[in-house]
């Protein structure tokens, strides 16, 4: 059989290693891989590594070198911020506020909460996925000691107003995280004028591996510990570091980050040639999310009438990668939360399709997508009940 | 994640399609789980001379669509009711767990055909045996 082009369109899933970054990382599994935490040569060159690296990190956030901590990636540094502050903060007050909308890394942490005593406020989001900061500051009450809200979001590609959300966290004396695993690289950050008390990010969603990530964390934040153990990070998460995986972090972040402003315009162009071109040949298409307040890389589209999975089989086998809010490829049977909170309606939730771009990405790329997606989509309207060709009369309009 | 079975019947399904002046129809599903088939069948001397679906679902509901109609035709209405969704499933080289709620749409799709028949008949419909909790009440129940 023929192989086909791959064409990568799930970026905000995960992003191939650059190969500049593979080549900073190599040494440290071979001639470099002494443990930071030993006295002899060897170890104080990966010591040195990583220190380096904190200090990148901390350079892109507009942090200082020591608020910024390694872990394993953005599901630990979000566990950590919020069970963290949780837990130290318990004397203080048992109430957290985060979105609807945001990763499970947060939301199924929070539930965790719950059932330790935490009461949660789930702020609903507006159409287009964005939280109101006056809803924010209702939700307030004087037992709030955390405030999560993602800086943008892996499904719809929203951005959050995280400046102003962080100015009321800030005016409460409230700590203030944000989830930044999909911003990095497409914002420019700067945790001091945006209010950041806390921020996760991971490496394997900017080019770098996957397996490490960072927690910044502002300097006077009272946190507990997540990871017991060693001395590591300043005694704050314990186990030998990933040296590989950190220096990695930190070439890609440098990458990611040097020029924000041209990769926008760049991706966001691509991006607006295939959103145009499924628009204009598709009928009963919507697209979901803010219209400008969004990632330059993400597209997400509801197709009625037909459901997400057995699109992404047949993109697949044209091979298109994309992903999917319908519940068929997760483990679960209803659309995905996010589709719900921007209050579509399940079935028009089930046809939604997400195609993110990265660097690699083409113009010929995105023809290829136009020139698939609408036969795919005629097939599988063909076949569906719900569809009918006249038109109007299984239409949602939405 | 499928067998080259699913994947055959997904990509290429057989009997797609609306009968004209069908003998039988079941719809089975409810669109918030995210699927729905519509099974049309014509009926001579007790037996499916043909059967054809629409569905709207994911590959294993098309796929499970499309063999449920192929073991269905040219059987008796008393073999077609003993096509379960087992068989279907098996018919299909097997689905992944969460997709096996498919193969039984697709049981109950056959079912509610073979009962729109006997009911245009004047005849009185089957029993299921195994009712199944594909709800398509107010709140409907995602989970088989």
């Amino acid at each position: 059989m023929e192989k086909k082009h791959t064409i990568y369109l799930d970026h905000a899933a995960t992003t191939p290693v650059k190969p500049a970054v593979m080549d900073v990382m190599r040494p440290y599994f071979t001639e470099h891989f002494g443990n930071p935490s030993s006295i002899y040569g060897i170890a104080r060159e990966s010591k040195k590594a990583i220190e380096a690296t904190r200090a990148q990190v901390a350079k892109v956030l507009g942090a200082a070198p020591d608020e910024i901590y390694f872990t394993s990636g953005g599901s630990e540094s979000d566990n950590w911020a919020i069970k963290g502050v949780a837990f130290a903060n318990r004397k203080k007050g048992n109430h957290i506020i985060t979105s609807a909308i945001e990763h499970h890394a947060v939301l199924h942490t929070c539930q965790y909460l719950e059932k330790e005593g935490f009461t949660v406020t789930y702020l609903p989001v507006d159409p287009s996925g964005l939280v109101d900061p006056q809803e924010l500051e209702k939700a307030v009450t004087d037992k709030t000691i955390l405030i999560s809200i993602m800086y943008a979001n892996n499904e719809i590609g929203t951005i959050e107003p995280i400046a102003e959300l962080g100015a009321i966290a800030r005016k409460h004396k409230i700590y203030f995280h944000t989830d930044a695993v999909q911003a990095i690289g497409n914002v420019p950050i700067d945790v001091k004028s945006q209010n950041i008390d806390l921020l996760s990010l991971s490496a394997h969603k900017f080019y770098g591996p996957k397996g490490c990530g960072a927690l910044y964390i502002r300097k006077g934040v009272k946190i507990d510990n997540l990871i017991h153990g060693g001395g590591q990070e300043n005694r704050r998460r314990a186990g030998t570091e990933n040296i590989a995986g950190i220096t990695g972090l930190g070439t890609a972040i440098e990458l990611a980050t040097a020029d924000i402003k041209g990769h926008n315009v760049r991706i966001a162009a691509l991006r607006d040639r295939l959103l145009k071109g499924i628009l204009e040949t598709i009928p009963y298409a919507r697209l979901n999310g803010h219209p400008l307040k969004r990632l330059p890389g993400n597209l997400n589209v509801s197709f009625e009438f037909i459901e997400g999975e057995s699109m992404l089989l047949w993109l697949d086998d044209e091979g298109i990668c994309g992903s999917t809010g319908s519940a068929c490829t997760s483990g679960s049977l209803e659309p995905s939360h996010v589709m719900l909170a921007i209050g579509l309606p399940p079935e028009v939730a089930h046809g939604s399709l997400r195609l993110t771009l990265g660097d690699a990405n083409t113009e010929q790329d995105v023809d290829r997508v136009l020139d698939v997606l609408p036969k795919v989509v005629a097939k599988l309207r063909e076949m569906s009940p719900l569809y009918h060709k006249t038109g109007k009369e299984g239409g949602c309009n939405v | 994640m499928y067998s080259d079975k699913v994947m055959d019947h997904f990509k290429n399904p057989r009997n797609v399609g609306e009968i004209e002046n069908p003998d039988g129809v079941g719809e089975v599903g409810n669109p918030v789980c995210g699927d729905i088939m519509k099974i049309f069948i014509t009926v001579k001397d007790n037996i499916i001379t043909d059967a054809k679906f629409k569905t709207f679902g994911c590959g294993a509901a098309i796929a499970s669509s499309s063999m449920a109609t192929e073991l269905v035709k040219g059987k008796t209405l008393e073999e077609a009711w003993e096509v379960s969704n087992k068989a279907v499933a098996e018919a299909l080289e097997g689905l992944p767990p969460i997709k096996m709620h498919c193969s039984v749409l697709a049981e109950e799709g056959i079912h509610k055909a073979i009962n729109d028949y006997r009911k245009k008949q004047g005849l009185p419909e089957w029993e299921e045996k195994n009712p199944h909790s594909h709800d398509h009440g107010e709140e409907p129940v995602c989970e088989h």
